[in-house]
C-alpha cells in the first residue's frame, strides 16, 4: 500500500467515503419523501442538484406539499440555508479559490465538507478533505436521490411510514447539535413559537418565526453561555 | 411552468447564491461572533420548529397524526440510545407503518 505524497490521504478518503455512504442513505430518504409529497422525479433531482443542502431540501418539500402555495416554502429554504454563506468564511480561507473553481467550489460547501476540511492539521490537507468529500457526498446524494424517487414511486409512501421520516430525519440533524445548554433551549423555543403560530399564520411562515428565535438568542450579549460552553469544554 | 416549478427553481438558485456568496464576500463581512452564532442557532430553530409543526399541523389548525407522532416518538427512543442515522429512519417508518396496518 503506498502511502502517496499526502500521509493523511487515506484516512481522509475512509472519512470521506464513510460520510457518502451515510448521504446516499439520507439521500434516499429525501427522494422517498419527496416523490411522497407530489413532486415529480425531474423536479426532486432539480433540488438536489441545485440546492444541494439536506435541511433546505427536505424543508422544502415539506413546506410546498402542504402549503396552499408552494411559494411559501423559498422562504424556510433559503433561510436554512444561510449557514452554507457562513461556512464560506473558514472554506475560502483554506481554498483560496479563484474563476470558475470557486463556482464549483461555492456548489460543495455544506456541513460535511467544512467539517472535513476545518478538521486537518495542514492546508494540504484541509484541501484534499474537502474536494474529496465534496465529490464524494455530491455524487453519493445524487444517487440516493434517484434511488429514493425510483423507489418512493412504486409504494404507498403512507402505508410504508414514509410521512414519519422528515420529521425523524430533522431530529436525527438537530440531536448532535443539542448538547449545548443554550442551544437545547433554542430548539425549544423554536419549536414552541412554531406551534403557536400553526393556526393563526399561512404555512411557510411558522418556521420563519422560529428563525427569529435564533436571531434573538444569537445577538444577545450572552457572556453566560459563552463560559458554559468553554467549561463543557475543558 | 408550473408555480411549483417556479418557487423551486427560486429556492435552489438562491441557495446556490448564498454558498457562492459565503465564498467570495470579503470574510470580515461574516467572521464575527454574533453573526457565527446566529448562523449555529438558524437550523436549530428552525429545523425544532419544522418538526413541531409537521406533528401538528392539519392545515391551519390542530390536528394529530397517532402512528406518525408514535413513529417519531421511536426515533427519538433509538436517537437517545445513540444510534445512527439509518436506524432512527427505519425505526420511525416502521413503526408508523405497522400502526397504520393494525389500526
Amino acid at each position: 500500500m503506498t502511502s502517496g505524497p499526502l500521509p493523511q490521504r487515506d484516512a481522509i478518503l475512509r472519512a470521506a467515503i464513510g460520510i457518502g455512504i451515510y448521504a446516499a442513505a439520507f439521500g434516499a430518504a429525501f427522494g422517498a419523501v419527496s416523490v411522497a409529497s407530489g413532486l415529480s422525479m425531474a423536479q426532486t433531482m432539480v433540488l438536489s442538484l441545485v440546492m444541494f443542502s439536506g435541511a433546505s431540501q427536505f424543508a422544502f418539500v415539506g413546506i410546498a406539499a402542504s402549503a396552499g402555495s408552494p411559494f411559501a416554502a423559498v422562504g424556510p429554504a433559503l433561510l436554512l440555508g444561510v449557514r452554507n454563506a457562513l461556512y464560506g468564511v473558514p472554506v475560502s480561507e483554506i481554498l483560496h479559490p479563484g474563476g470558475w473553481l470557486r463556482l464549483l467550489a461555492a456548489q460543495l460547501v455544506v456541513d460535511e465538507t467544512t467539517a472535513m476540511a476545518t478538521g486537518q492539521t495542514t492546508v494540504r490537507a484541509k484541501r484534499y478533505a474537502f474536494w474529496a468529500t465534496g465529490l464524494v457526498l455530491f455524487a453519493l446524494w445524487q444517487l440516493g436521490s434517484l434511488a429514493g424517487a425510483v423507489l418512493g414511486r412504486a409504494i404507498d409512501p403512507a402505508a410504508f411510514g414514509l410521512d414519519a421520516a422528515a420529521p425523524a430525519v430533522f431530529l436525527a440533524l438537530l440531536w448532535p447539535r443539542l448538547r449545548s445548554r443554550g442551544a437545547a433551549w433554542v430548539a425549544i423555543c423554536g419549536a414552541a413559537v412554531a406551534v403557536l403560530l400553526v393556526p393563526v399564520a399561512p404555512l411557510g411562515v411558522p418556521v420563519i418565526a422560529a428563525a427569529a428565535v435564533a436571531v434573538i438568542a444569537g445577538l444577545l450579549p450572552n457572556q453566560r453561555a459563552g463560559h458554559a460552553s468553554k467549561a463543557a469544554e475543558s | 411552468m408550473t408555480a411549483l416549478w417556479v418557487a423551486l427553481i427560486i429556492a435552489s438558485v438562491g441557495c446556490y447564491l448564498l454558498k457562492l456568496a459565503g465564498v467570495s464576500l470579503p470574510t470580515s463581512a461574516l467572521n464575527q461572533p454574533r453573526v457565527q452564532r446566529v448562523a449555529e442557532f438558524l437550523p436549530l430553530a428552525m429545523l425544532a420548529g419544522l418538526v413541531a409543526v409537521q406533528l401538528v399541523d392539519g392545515g391551519g389548525h390542530y390536528a394529530i397524526d397517532w402512528p406518525t407522532l408514535a413513529g417519531v416518538g421511536a426515533a427519538v427512543v433509538a436517537l437517545l440510545l445513540r444510534r445512527g442515522f439509518m436506524v432512527v429512519f427505519f425505526t420511525a417508518i416502521t413503526v408508523t407503518a405497522l400502526l397504520r396496518l393494525v389500526t
